[in-house]
């Protein structure tokens, strides 16, 4: 079952414990934390539910190219790490 | 009299108080977040302050029964699968709230109702307090929209709502850059406001189309409310029939060029600007911070001083962020500086708050 780590700088907006989800790509994945926390969503995601500009996702060590609808796929024991780009100031 | 302003700053939401006769800072909050603009709502006591997250986007917190708390920001609705619509500079046209650039509380018959302007140019309503947003699809939808330019950003934006009191669906709003709209159903259908304004920054084709105007600032006055001003990119223009047409004012010492306007709850004729040398430079005339005002209509202005720095002053007063209160005394500033000036006699003296606030983005008496 992939793992969903968030970066901390995310913590004191809004909580994200590392969670466990099914899901075999990044889109299900990312869907699968914000059934629990709804709030999350509009943190990581866009008004067009793309991922937000300087928000970087990895899957384990490679990052996602498919911003938009986010099919980059996910493996079974895969990690994948929704962190804070540098870019964003 | 307001006793009370929030100064809505870079790095966090400013409480500014009056007691004992001096103004001081009395809370902070959101410390080191980017809070773009903060209102109160005299109908519910609620305040409302808009966050730019940055990495995270933009959100709303209200504060009701002695509490900040998140509640819901403005969402555009889905993005038509297939539309290409490029902005000026030919990107695509990102459906996304930008930045919450504009928020104002209904009429007093409607007590639920909010109105928050954005970039990339979308309007919300809400008549649950903040709870909730509509978006006003129509004006989105309009053929005229896509007309719509950056004005100070790369983006439309969405800046004033001046909702008449005489009829709350009666609402005009200014676009930097597009001009002035109206509705007169609450925000069901639009039409293009504001004749008689004129661009300098577009063709001579172009220069009194309304759509093509970059009005900086529009205000209404509470008690007259045909009486609208506008600090426009390249003028000052006043309108005495509800935005329908505009004069423009002519001869303005030292600059015709700035954001903010504010207008006496009262007395129409009487306004006040912060000017600056237009329009690359953006900053006070001759380093001195000054304020204008006219009491009768702009045919003669004021250039007031007493109390605001004269030297080496490059503090730029944004367009949110020159209040007045309702008694039509208290006027104050903030500067992009960090500067924050309260004037309790109409503008004549200004008193210094503080000059070392994070660059001040917005300021309201509450």
């Amino acid at each position: 079952m992939p793992k969903v780590v968030f970066t901390a700088n995310i913590q004191r907006l809004v909580e994200c414990p590392d969670t466990f989800v099914e899901g075999s790509d990044v889109r299900t994945a990312l869907e699968g934390v914000f059934r629990e926390n709804p709030r999350a969503r509009g943190y990581i995601l866009d008004d067009q539910a793309a991922l937000r500009k300087h928000i970087a996702v990895f899957v384990n060590r490679v990052l996602v190219r498919d911003r938009i609808r986010l099919s980059d796929p996910v493996p079974e024991d895969g990690i994948v790490y929704v962190m804070q780009a540098l870019s964003g100031g | 009299m307001s006793d009370r302003i929030l100064v809505s700053t870079r790095k966090g939401l400013f409480t500014v108080e009056r007691a004992n006769g001096s103004w001081k800072i009395a809370g902070a909050d959101f410390l080191g977040d980017n809070v773009t603009l903060a209102i109160s709502d005299p109908r519910s006591g609620h305040l409302y302050a808009a966050l730019d997250h940055g990495h995270f986007g933009v959100k709303m917190q209200r504060f009701a029964d002695g509490a900040w708390s998140e509640t819901h920001a403005p969402v555009y609705p889905p993005k038509p699968e297939g539309l290409e619509e490029k902005d000026m500079w030919g990107r695509e046209i990102q459906w996304t709230t930008n930045r919450i650039w504009a928020l104002a509380p209904g009429g007093q018959d409607q007590p639920g109702t909010l109105w928050c302007g954005t970039l990339p140019g979308g309007l919300f309503r809400s008549d649950d307090h903040g709870a909730s947003w509509t978006m006003c699809e129509t004006l989105w939808r309009h053929p005229k929209r896509i007309q719509w330019m950056g004005g100070g950003a790369d983006l439309p934006g969405l800046h004033s709502i001046c909702v008449d009191p005489r009829n709350s669906d009666h609402v005009c709003i200014g676009v930097s850059t597009g001009g002035l709209w109206f509705t007169a159903d609450g925000g069901a259908t639009w039409t293009q406001r504001g004749e008689g304004m004129r661009a300098e920054h577009v063709p001579p084709e172009m220069t009194h189309d309304p759509i093509s105007q970059d009005v900086h600032c529009l205000v209404q006055c509470a008690a007259s409310p045909e009486r609208m001003w506008v600090q426009h990119h390249n003028a000052i223009f006043m309108s005495s029939d509800a935005g329908r047409n505009f004069t423009e004012i002519v001869d303005v010492k030292p600059s015709v060029f700035g954001f903010p306007v504010v207008v006496h709850p009262r007395e129409p004729d009487t306004a006040w600007f912060a000017p600056e040398i237009k329009d690359e430079r953006r900053i006070p005339v001759g380093g001195r911070l000054v304020v204008t005002r006219t009491r009768d209509g702009g045919k003669t202005f004021e250039t007031l001083s007493r109390g605001l720095p004269q030297e080496h002053a490059y503090d730029v007063v944004y367009r949110h962020a020159m209040d007045i209160d309702g008694s039509g005394d208290r006027l104050v500033i903030g500067s992009t500086t960090g500067g924050l000036w309260i004037s309790e006699n109409q503008g004549d003296d200004w008193q210094m708050v503080s000059h070392t606030l994070p660059p001040v983005y917005a300021t309201r008496f509450a």
